[in-house]
């Protein structure tokens, strides 16, 4: 079997075209519109078309450097922090344009998100967890101790804790830490979810963990992961998206994808072919 | 062969200079200490504390100048602390990369490098003279006018130094940009905060030159920050170039204790820091 070509854009845009799995319109929560993404003069993402349904789990696979990361990284604007990155076309949220919003800060809280790296406050574990909330709701102390505890049993991670809450953030694992991002993100109630590659720099274990609470966590919220792990994105996603140079190649439910992949750069990512 | 022995060698050498260069330093900063505690610690009792400078020959202390200082520091690191803080703030976190920017930072370094003398001139010409007369806010502000670029400096290269990662987890939860530099950000840097104005009082302490011209000296104690006021070095500066032996003394102890209020200061500060820093 040869690699892939690196075929024309057109090419690359027709054939990303026939791949794509819509999902039932009234499922939808989140829409792009012809999303171009650019790092200054340098384009990353061409008129990208992707529909994420609600209450479930979207996995976005593709080599380095596809730009599935920065795909996420539209989804609550993060990108704004960044001068020299700017996103045309449009993202849809519950049919509002999320590009033309001027409260990136309450968008922001509507779409959570949990980064590679375990990024705990330097704070005890109670206030990493209250800290959002804090931002948006005025809470009493029992209220208080009552969501920061929700959150850290949904999140896995209140057995491990529930004695020690008044310390660092900072002295839990590696994995732990990472629960405590996602009980963080939790903890304000968003809609959606973003992880981008949560589980990288995890021991298998933590993974496994990490992996049952985002399962659980699909009831409530739309999650959508970027992931390099094939096996793990088999595992936990309801809809897969795949990735390569900047375009969505194929959009299905997981299992089609994992078994009868319809794209022949699909079958070599997934097979490991190239990637 | 040859190449390892070269190596080895080139190595060895190396490791060498370093050790010696170490040594040198260590070896006069010992030497320095040793004779302020040989010299300053005999003439420090109590009547340094309770006493005011005396005449030649009479008995008395140190306690007008250590008030003076105390006051005109205070004074001068709250002004640094604020100012450095947010222009350090505003240069990692804001302007940094824009024209203005640059600007600023540069024309910090260059106050950060500026003869302490020139900026004692600078205060004389705009306070001291337009207000005819020596007082102890002219004092303060000649060395607010010292510490403040160093805390600048040092505040902004500790923020810079927070992974972005923080400030994007901060932002992720929706919370505004200030809220996460001061929540989140500046509680993540405390500790380098904290050594970043510690450098600035380091800085300050000592500073004779531009007292000179802003606060000038007091024989008498006084706590009236609008008059000529009296402080350590310009006392220590007076009295050991006098011929009196007693005068000498006295201004070993008052170098004495500026050494001793430094190293409090920096210890003080390494203990909050160790028990505020989150990272165990």
């Amino acid at each position: 079997m040869t690699l892939p070509d690196i075929a024309s854009p057109e090419a690359l845009q027709a054939q990303a075209d026939a791949f794509i799995t819509e999902p039932p319109p009234e499922t939808v929560k989140l829409r792009t519109r012809a999303l171009s993404f650019f790092y200054g003069k340098n384009q990353t993402i061409f008129d990208l078309d992707v529909a994420i349904p609600r209450n479930s789990v979207t996995a976005l696979i593709g080599p380095s450097g596809c730009g599935k990361s920065t795909l996420l990284r539209t989804f609550n604007r993060m990108y704004d922090l960044h001068p020299g990155q700017k996103a045309t076309g449009e993202i849809l949220l519950d049919g509002k344009n999320i590009l033309a919003e001027k409260d990136i800060a309450g968008l922001r809280s509507k779409v959570g998100m949990v980064f590679q790296k375990p990024t705990p406050f330097p704070m005890s574990i109670y206030e990493n967890v209250a800290f959002g909330v804090r931002l948006y709701h005025a809470k009493s102390r029992a209220e208080m101790d009552q969501v920061v505890e929700t959150a850290l049993r949904r999140a896995a991670l209140w057995d491990e804790v529930k004695d020690k809450l008044q310390t660092s953030g900072l002295g839990l694992s590696g994995g732990q830490q990472q629960r405590l991002c996602v009980a963080r993100g939790i903890a304000v109630e968003p809609e959606v979810l973003l992880l981008d590659e949560p589980a990288s720099a995890l021991d298998p274990i933590s993974t496994a963990k990490l992996e049952e609470t985002i399962s659980e966590l699909k009831r409530d919220f739309t999650i959508v992961i970027v992931t390099h792990n094939m096996g793990q994105a088999a595992r936990i996603s309801d809809n897969t998206g795949f990735m390569y140079l900047g375009r969505l190649i194929e959009f299905c439910p997981t299992s089609e994808m994992f078994l009868k992949p319809r794209a022949k750069r699909t079958q070599d990512y997934i097979s490991g072919r190239f990637g | 062969m040859g190449r390892r022995f070269r190596r080895t060698a080139a190595n060895a050498l190396f490791v060498g200079a370093c050790f010696i260069a170490t040594a040198l330093a260590l070896t006069a900063l010992g030497l320095i200490m040793y004779s302020l505690l040989r010299q300053g610690l005999g003439g420090l009792d109590l009547n340094i504390f309770t006493k005011s400078t005396p005449a030649p020959g009479s008995e008395g202390g140190l306690s007008n100048a250590i008030m003076g200082s105390l006051m005109m520091c205070a004074a001068a690191m709250v002004i640094a602390v604020v100012v450095g803080l947010l222009a350090g703030t505003y240069l990692a976190e804001y302007g940094g990369d824009s024209a203005y920017g640059h600007l600023i930072r540069f024309l910090n370094d260059v106050l950060l490098a500026a003869p302490s003398i020139l900026v004692g001139l600078f205060i004389y010409e705009i306070m001291v003279r337009p207000l005819h007369g020596f007082s102890g806010w002219a004092g303060a502000a000649a060395l607010a006018l010292l510490a403040a670029p160093v805390v600048t400096r040092t505040t902004e290269d500790i923020l810079r130094l927070q992974p972005k990662e923080l400030r994007e987890a901060g932002m992720g939860l929706g919370s505004p940009r200030w809220i996460t530099i001061r929540k989140i950000i500046w509680r993540g840097a405390g500790g380098g905060l904290l050594t970043g104005a510690l450098l600035g009082f380091a800085r300050i302490s000592g500073e004779t030159a531009p007292l000179l011209f802003t606060a000038l000296n007091n024989q008498f104690f006084s706590l009236d920050m609008s008059q000529p006021i009296a402080s350590l070095p310009a006392v220590i500066f007076q009295y050991a170039l006098s011929a009196y032996d007693d005068w000498r003394r006295l201004a070993w102890a008052g170098a004495l204790l500026i050494a001793l209020a430094v190293l409090a200061a920096n210890i003080i500060g390494r203990v909050i820091a160790a028990r505020g820093s989150h990272r165990q």
